[in-house]
């Protein structure tokens, strides 16, 4: 891609639009397949929430980088190297538990990342932020019903939801893992210190599992490295799907 | 007879964002209160904000009989729905 | 209590009036199944409707087109929501319609049985599909019964961005590069014919229409739309360069609307009866979804119940919570 986006605050915006934008388009896969026509509706709003958010972060990083740079460029021409997303969040739908139990996951750390980052010093992003922890709170009230209703329910739903739990917990510690990008962001001021919010997370995550009935697994963690840009193999088939049409009419304006 | 997955139907009201009272929206299917609650404000208020919203369950909806002079009716009975899917029947006495 | 047949002759003087009937008045028995028969068919075909639409969220091409497609097919299955609670107000249930779908025993629009091959599909679904069902919509909003009508009066309310959408996708299309310009047109060539046969065949065809329209459930012909809906899109097709595909299109001055060729209803049955190109697929889907949730759904009423025990439980003993 011929833009530079090698800046620290826009690999940061980078980094925050990519996991929006990630999990935004993997809960759009639900769309007219829900198990509940209710539950469909209320997924694709947030998959509405999600992409609106990162657009609104490839919008600045865009404007940050300049000479003609758009936000469709940041979100169709990368490549999967080139993504700072978790990998938690690339990871393929699965059924509703695991969907839930990622969402859950992602959720209680993403309102804890916002609530630091309406105070941080690069005021546009502080703007941003504000506005996406509404959001962010309402999602995160949702995931964890469900989790508490999928192990609290029948001895089915119980028994998808621990495996559920069991088979996302892994890609949990990368988002108490500092790498490159949120390392400067916090030594900037822009953002927070990644693992100093575990503790309350893990007290949030434990009363809810705790309600669920349930058990937070005690499970190795992979060694992930998705906001350096090194991901799992679902990224790429992802963004293959993502991005295919501008780049098979790469003349062409959508 | 209701199967076990099955969610029951509830009745929703909101009132808009400076609104002066709650207006029926219409229904939609809910396992509990809470859901139905959240379920509403992303069916029935998709496009707007600083809402408030009602949910009753169907069932639990009494109304009032038409009008005589207005409209045609058959002789009265207080339910808002007058077929068997809306009526409890025990499971022992069977398929009615 | 008065014998039916004047009942019958009251109710049509009633709804000729313009008067709504509503979930408590008495209706002929064939009032309610076909109301019951329309709406749900209705119903159905939002969210069949869904899944061609949504085979593209993925692939969409640009952040702003992904977000405003994703919001139409959410307000599909919004609309197909509304028009479920309203068939339930005559005595169904949703799950008894559901059933009925799968069953094969329901029908739903045709239209979204053909395939939606590239991204101007988008424009043209949008565009054509959407414009014709809006057609019939706005004279829905003044169907005789009450909670139809008005769930229809709200639907008509969201779907002005729909078509919107599409046409807009078909102007940008047309306007872009010649690989773009010919998508377009390809596009439209493809689902023409189908959009005018959405409408259905000629109304002395269709033994219901007569009835429906004596108790005002259908306000216009299948003719009039299909005419209204030409003579609405062909300029629009006109306007960005686009060609119907009809050698025998033309103006006819003297009547006032556009003269077309000949629908082949041979393709239009041959798809009701389910062989076209998608039936199988778009049925398959929703029963899958339906069977893969229902221990979703299962477990949420499972919690529920759980929930209302523990309630009463709580209430039943409250001082015992002092005993150590």
């Amino acid at each position: 891609m011929k833009w530079d986006t090698c800046d620290p605050s826009v690999q940061y915006l980078l980094h925050l639009g990519d996991d929006a934008l990630v999990l935004g388009h993997r809960l759009s896969e639900w769309c007219g397949h829900g198990p509940i026509l209710e539950e469909d509706i209320a997924l694709s709003n947030l998959a509405l929430d999600l992409v609106g958010v990162a657009r609104q972060y490839y919008q600045l990083a865009a404007k940050r980088i300049g000479g003609g740079c758009t936000e469709d460029h940041l979100a169709y021409w990368r490549s999967d190297r080139e993504f700072l997303n978790h990998v938690l969040v690339e990871q393929p739908n699965g059924d509703f538990a695991d969907t839930m139990a990622r969402q859950f996951f992602f959720d209680a750390f993403h309102v804890l990342q916002l609530e630091a980052l309406q105070h941080s010093t690069d005021t546009e992003l502080a703007a941003i932020a504000r506005k996406a922890l509404k959001e962010a709170t309402y999602h995160a009230q949702h995931s964890a019903d469900w989790v508490v209703r999928l192990g609290d329910g029948t001895e089915e739903s119980r028994s998808r939801m621990t495996a559920a739990l069991a088979r996302n917990f892994p890609f949990v510690e990368e988002l108490f893992t500092p790498a490159e990008v949120d390392r400067v962001a916090f030594e900037r001021g822009w953002g927070p210190d990644v693992a100093s919010l575990k503790a309350t997370w893990l007290e949030l995550v434990s009363e809810v599992v705790a309600k669920a009935t349930l058990e937070l697994p005690s499970i190795a963690h992979k060694l992930l490295r998705g906001k350096s840009g090194i991901h799992s193999e679902s990224l790429g088939f992802l963004l293959a799907e993502m991005q295919s049409l501008p780049r098979a009419y790469p003349d062409a304006t959508w | 007879m209701s199967t076990p997955d099955q969610w029951p139907l509830w009745e929703v009201f909101v009132r808009s964002k400076n609104g002066l009272s709650h207006k029926h929206s219409g229904s939609l299917h809910a396992p509990d209160a809470e859901m139905a609650l959240k379920n509403a404000r992303d069916v029935y208020t998709r496009r707007s904000e600083g809402t408030s919203i009602w949910v009753v369950p169907s069932s639990a909806i009494v109304a009032s009989a038409p009008d005589e002079k207005e409209v045609l009716f058959a002789p009265s009975d207080d339910k808002v729905y007058r077929h068997p899917t809306f009526y409890e029947i025990p499971d022992e006495v069977g398929h009615m | 209590m008065a014998p039916t047949v004047d009942l019958e002759a009251r109710f049509l003087a009633y709804v000729a009036a313009e008067n709504k009937v509503e979930p408590k008045h008495w209706m002929p028995d064939a009032y309610r199944k076909t109301l019951v028969r329309q709406i749900s068919q209705h119903a159905h075909s939002e969210i069949v409707g869904m899944l061609p639409e949504a085979n593209w969220i993925t692939r969409a091409p640009s952040l702003r087109a992904k977000l405003i497609l994703l919001a139409k097919v959410q307000d599909e299955g919004g609309h197909g929501l509304y028009l479920y609670s309203a068939a339930e107000t005559l005595g169904t249930s949703r799950d008894q319609m559901i059933d009925d779908l799968h069953a094969g025993k329901a029908k739903y629009s045709s239209i979204f049985n053909y395939p939606t091959l590239t991204w101007a599909d988008m424009g043209a679904v949008g565009w054509l599909v959407d414009g014709a069902a809006i057609q019939n919509q706005v004279m829905l909003c003044r169907t005789s019964y009450g909670p139809y009508s008005r769930a229809m009066v709200r639907i008509c309310k969201e779907e002005s961005f729909h078509q919107r959408q599409g046409y807009e996708i078909m102007m940008q299309l047309a306007r872009g590069t010649q690989e773009q310009k010919a998508m377009a047109q390809d596009a439209l060539n493809r689902w023409w014919w189908p959009s005018l046969m959405m409408f259905g065949p000629s109304d002395d065809q269709s033994p219901n229409s007569a009835q429906s329209m004596a108790w005002r459930i259908k306000r216009k012909s299948n003719d009039e739309l299909r005419q209204e809906f030409i003579d609405k899109t062909v300029p629009q097709a006109e306007f960005i360069g686009l060609s119907i595909p009809d050698p025998d299109l033309k103006w006819n001055e003297e009547r006032g609307h556009y003269d077309f060729g000949a629908i082949d209803w041979r393709e239009f049955f041959a798809v009701v009866a389910g062989n076209g190109p998608c039936n199988t697929e778009r049925l398959e889907a929703r029963r899958k979804a339906h069977a893969e949730g229902a221990w979703v759904r299962e477990a949420a009423s499972a919690y529920a119940a759980k929930q209302a025990a523990r309630r009463q439980a709580a209430a039943a003993a409250p001082s015992k919570s002092h005993a150590a």
